[in-house]
């Protein structure tokens, strides 16, 4: 083996070596970790200078009893079902509202083609925060949508949608719509036209040629944007913290309170381990797609 | 295929008594400014292969799609068996099309795709698989049938195209340029396909083609076509005998274009000055040019003679040098220059070795034709 292919080999593992596999490593260590009033709050430390007793030492105080602890108490695992619920739930809708969107873009005109594209992906050039907070003025009680909706007469009484479950979803529909057209609008972008004139040719109605040709070629996009917007949504804590309620229980939101406002770093990092392998699920699941992608691409 | 025979027995369009199967009257079609389609009328009769042929953008494909629904005239009327089809949508037409593209399904099999057309009209289960056999067999794919699209090649693609959209057993097939994506001899042999095919089944043929040999070999008759207007519309051997303008008469094969005024003879024959002090050129045309100023004498270089010695019994003799040779193998053209500049190619088959041949470069040799060998045009 020459060393210029090792080399170049080397760069993408060294890359996921330094900057994956290390910081799990440290999260991992400090989840088996206990609590302790201390800089860092966690122990036992690691003390080199004390030689192989140091180590042994170290070593026996480490535990599985937070992940013992995650499953006593019945806020995680409730807080990680809520999670999954949440997360699926608005994919759904976050597809329903990005499919008519794409599907719209890829059959516009050509020249108006990358001026929607800008529009997509337009609201990336503010902070995501900034963005959120926006939606906490549209819809509080007092917020636009309500003061709209009275002065036109559509309702009497405000609508109560901020620090609520709607809320989140709308909050995250909104913010992950992007990452849900843009593959699925690829995906359309390069369907041949004539296939659906081909349908309409061989009898097809325009809605039963959509159903029979539009959406099962654009299955690979409408599933990439799925994995795109479920994981994420999966762990996400702003979204949940800003525009939801008390009642919102979602797994981010419980890893940040026990991070920062409880300081048990080993439980938190323990909580953060058990969202990791609920991840690597569904990431598993995108790799194999894309694979297949490939594969009939050939 | 009895080409010869088949234009002797079939000719609807020379039977007054025959009435189209499609009919254009004074069709026009505007994209914005654009006139893709000026005021055309044309038949087109049942069981023919008719063929549009053009440069691209002549309206040849617009004209083809107004078939198949796909557009809508601006103005004028098209009738399919006496129908008038603009309300018409392309789902609710008995006209099948088969795309530049293919447009074959990536997510259906080989089966699904010929069945597709078929499931559409709700037929019972059996009646769509015994017609999907049967044109899977009609086009050869028997092996193939399970595969998908881009599991077979190019060619197969091409079949699995003509057998989806003939499922349905159309009046009349639409074929958007369907040999284009095929390598030349891939595109010989399926030609011959498409016509024997075209005669089991008894659909009418429309086909879309730049591919004036294509044309030839296919059509029943030509429609040349330019800038949105129908030159001419023949059978395939009177567009090569005699086109009816310079346009039509170099757009098909290759031709030799003399310029000059012509004069009509006592006899019915025309005649073309063509230069000082040259003896003009006799020919006997079936619709002698109109104008006498600016006309064209077309003839084919096969049919133009090279000879070393003046020939004794031809009416059109013409001295000139040989300037070029182009040896074909099966044949080969020579370039000869007339003594005012005009060039002039004759085309001979090399039925003797080439180290026996008579003629070299700048040999002064005689050209010569008879008198039905060329046209004189006037436009």
């Amino acid at each position: 083996m020459n060393f210029r292919r090792i080399s170049l080999i080397s760069v993408p593992y060294l890359w996921l070596l330094v900057l994956f596999m290390v910081p799990f490593g440290i999260v991992f260590k400090i989840s088996i970790s206990d609590y302790a009033i201390s800089i860092p709050p966690y122990a036992p430390t690691l003390e080199i200078s004390n030689g192989w007793v140091g180590i042994k030492a170290f070593l026996s105080k480490l535990d599985f009893e937070n992940y013992v602890f995650l499953t006593e108490d019945d806020l995680y695992w409730k807080a990680y079902i809520s999670s999954l619920q949440i997360a699926i739930f608005a994919t759904a809708l976050t597809l329903l509202v990005s499919f008519p969107i794409a599907y719209g873009m890829a059959n516009a005109p050509d020249a108006w083609q990358p001026t929607l594209m800008m529009l997509v992906i337009l609201p990336f050039w503010t902070s995501f925060l900034i963005r959120v907070y926006a939606w906490m003025g549209i819809l509080s009680q007092e917020g636009f949508l309500n003061q709209i909706l009275m002065n036109t007469g559509a309702i009497s009484e405000p609508l109560i949608i901020l620090n609520t479950n709607w809320a989140v979803y709308i909050g995250i529909v909104y913010t992950y719509c992007p990452f849900m057209i843009l593959p699925i609008y690829a995906t359309l972008e390069k369907l041949d036209t004539s296939l659906n004139e081909a349908a309409i040719d061989l009898g097809c109605s325009r809605t039963s040629a959509f159903w029979l040709i539009s959406v099962p070629l654009a299955k690979p996009g409408v599933i990439a944007g799925c994995f795109l917007v479920f994981i994420p949504t999966l762990g996400e804590f702003v979204i949940p913290s800003l525009l939801g309620g008390s009642r919102t229980l979602m797994i981010g939101k419980v890893l940040y309170e026990e991070f920062f406002a409880n300081r048990d770093w080993p439980l938190a990092s323990s909580v953060a381990v058990v969202l990791l392998m609920i991840l690597i699920i569904p990431i598993v699941l995108y790799q194999r797609n894309q694979q297949k992608m490939m594969e009939d691409e050939q | 295929m009895n080409q010869t025979a088949m234009t002797e027995i079939f000719a609807p369009w020379e039977n007054s008594q025959e009435s189209p199967l499609i009919s254009f009257q004074s069709v026009t079609k505007n994209f914005g400014n654009f006139i893709a389609i000026d005021n055309v009328s044309l038949d087109i009769y049942q069981r023919e292969f008719f063929a549009l042929l053009g440069p691209s953008g002549c309206g040849k494909t617009t004209l083809m799609r107004m078939l198949g629904g796909f557009e809508t005239p601006t103005s004028g009327t098209i009738t399919i068996d006496g129908q008038d089809m603009v309300d018409v949508p392309p789902n609710k037409r008995a006209v099948n099309m088969m795309f530049q593209s293919y447009a074959l399904f990536p997510h259906l099999s080989v089966w699904d795709n010929i069945a597709f057309g078929l499931r559409r009209d709700k037929l019972p289960k059996d009646q769509i698989a015994a017609r999907v056999e049967e044109m899977i067999k009609l086009v050869q794919l028997d092996k193939f049938s399970q595969r998908k699209p881009h599991q077979i090649s190019g060619g197969q693609r091409q079949r699995v195209a003509l057998a989806r959209s003939l499922a349905k057993a159309p009046k009349l097939l639409l074929l958007d340029e369907p040999l284009g994506a095929l390598d030349k001899k891939l595109r010989q042999d399926t030609q011959f396909e498409l016509m024997d095919i075209q005669e089991t089944t008894g659909t009418t043929f429309v086909i879309v083609t730049h591919d004036q040999e294509e044309a030839m070999t296919v059509a029943s008759r030509i429609a040349v076509m330019d800038h949105g207007k129908l030159k001419q519309v023949d059978t395939p051997d009177r567009i090569y005998e005699t086109p009816n303008s310079v346009y039509v008469a170099d757009f098909i094969g290759d031709v030799n274009l003399i310029k000059g005024n012509a004069s009509h003879r006592d006899d019915g024959k025309t005649m073309l000055h063509w230069a000082e002090g040259q003896p003009p050129i006799v020919a006997e045309c079936p619709h002698a040019p109109s104008i006498e100023a600016h006309c064209t004498f077309s003839i084919r270089p096969e049919k133009v003679a090279i000879s070393r010695k003046r020939p004794e019994n031809r009416t059109n003799t013409i001295q000139g040098k040989i300037e070029d040779i182009a040896y074909l193998g099966n044949m080969s053209t020579y370039k000869v220059v007339l003594s005012d500049g005009t060039r002039v190619k004759a085309q001979t088959a090399n039925n003797r070795r080439i180290a026996r041949r008579e003629l070299s470069w700048e040999d002064e040799v005689w050209l010569s034709w008879t008198e039905t060998a060329g046209i004189i045009l006037d436009k």
